[in-house]
């Protein structure tokens, strides 16, 4: 297990980004995950820099894990900012035309689509959001 | 992300290279504030795009709007990554995919 505590800053997702793909090099993980992982962690820590500690400032723990057999990499964003459940809230209509769409929601649903496990729970103080991805 | 445009006249392209996300979208939707009027073909090509995530959306539906009322616009060279996430969000039936 790896953790990186920093900022809740948009200016930090490269990091964050690349410091999740130094744990999964030695994994041999498809470019494909790689690539949904990169998405979620921009939703996710992206959300968490918007609007955890808005308008001030905090930390984010990301925490990296990786189970084998099989193999699964799961990564945790836990921030002490105002509680905040991204589950909550009902997924958008994709159904709907360019005139009437409205992008919010979009992001953590995508999330939810290409991972194979979202969780969330806030406790000590904390918000904790798991995610899971099979590699 | 590089971002690479060409055309003449009411042709523009915009060719994307890297990652269309969270801190690298306002820098296309800034391409296309200065570059879309009068426009009436656009084509954006993501031949050398990574991936895209919901700001990256969130462009392109602004960039869509915008041409329905103006002419037409397509997207080229998707790659499977960014394919998934267009049919995940409904975007594969909202823009032009060649």
């Amino acid at each position: 297990m790896k953790e990186l505590t920093i900022d809740a800053a948009v200016e930090h997702i490269a990091q964050v980004t690349s410091f999740v793909e130094e744990q999964l090099e030695r994994y041999g993980c498809p470019m494909k995950a790689q690539a949904q992982i990169a998405v979620a962690i921009d939703e996710l820590f992206g959300n968490i820099a918007h609007y955890a500690y808005h308008p001030g400032e905090g930390p984010v723990t990301v925490r990296v894990e990786v189970t084998e057999a099989p193999l699964a990499v799961l990564i945790t964003f836990i921030d002490k900012g105002v509680p905040y459940d991204p589950l909550a809230k009902a997924d958008p209509d994709v159904s709907l035309s360019a005139e009437e769409r409205e992008i919010g929601g979009l992001g953590i649903y995508m999330v939810k689509k290409c991972m194979d496990d979202i969780s969330y729970e806030y406790k000590n103080g904390q918000n904790i959001l798991q995610i899971k991805k099979n590699i | 992300m590089k971002i690479a445009k060409t055309g003449n006249g009411s042709n523009l392209c915009l060719a994307l290279e890297g990652r269309l996300d969270t801190n690298t979208a306002p820098e296309l939707e800034e391409a296309l504030k200065n570059s879309i009027e009068g426009i009436t073909e656009l084509t954006i090509d993501m031949k050398g795009l990574d991936y895209l995530s919901s700001a990256g959306l969130r462009v392109l539906l602004g960039a869509q709007k915008t041409m329905n009322k103006q002419g037409t616009m397509q997207v080229t060279n998707v790659n499977d990554t960014i394919m998934e996430i267009f049919e995940v969000t409904g975007f594969a039936d909202i823009l032009t995919i060649e």
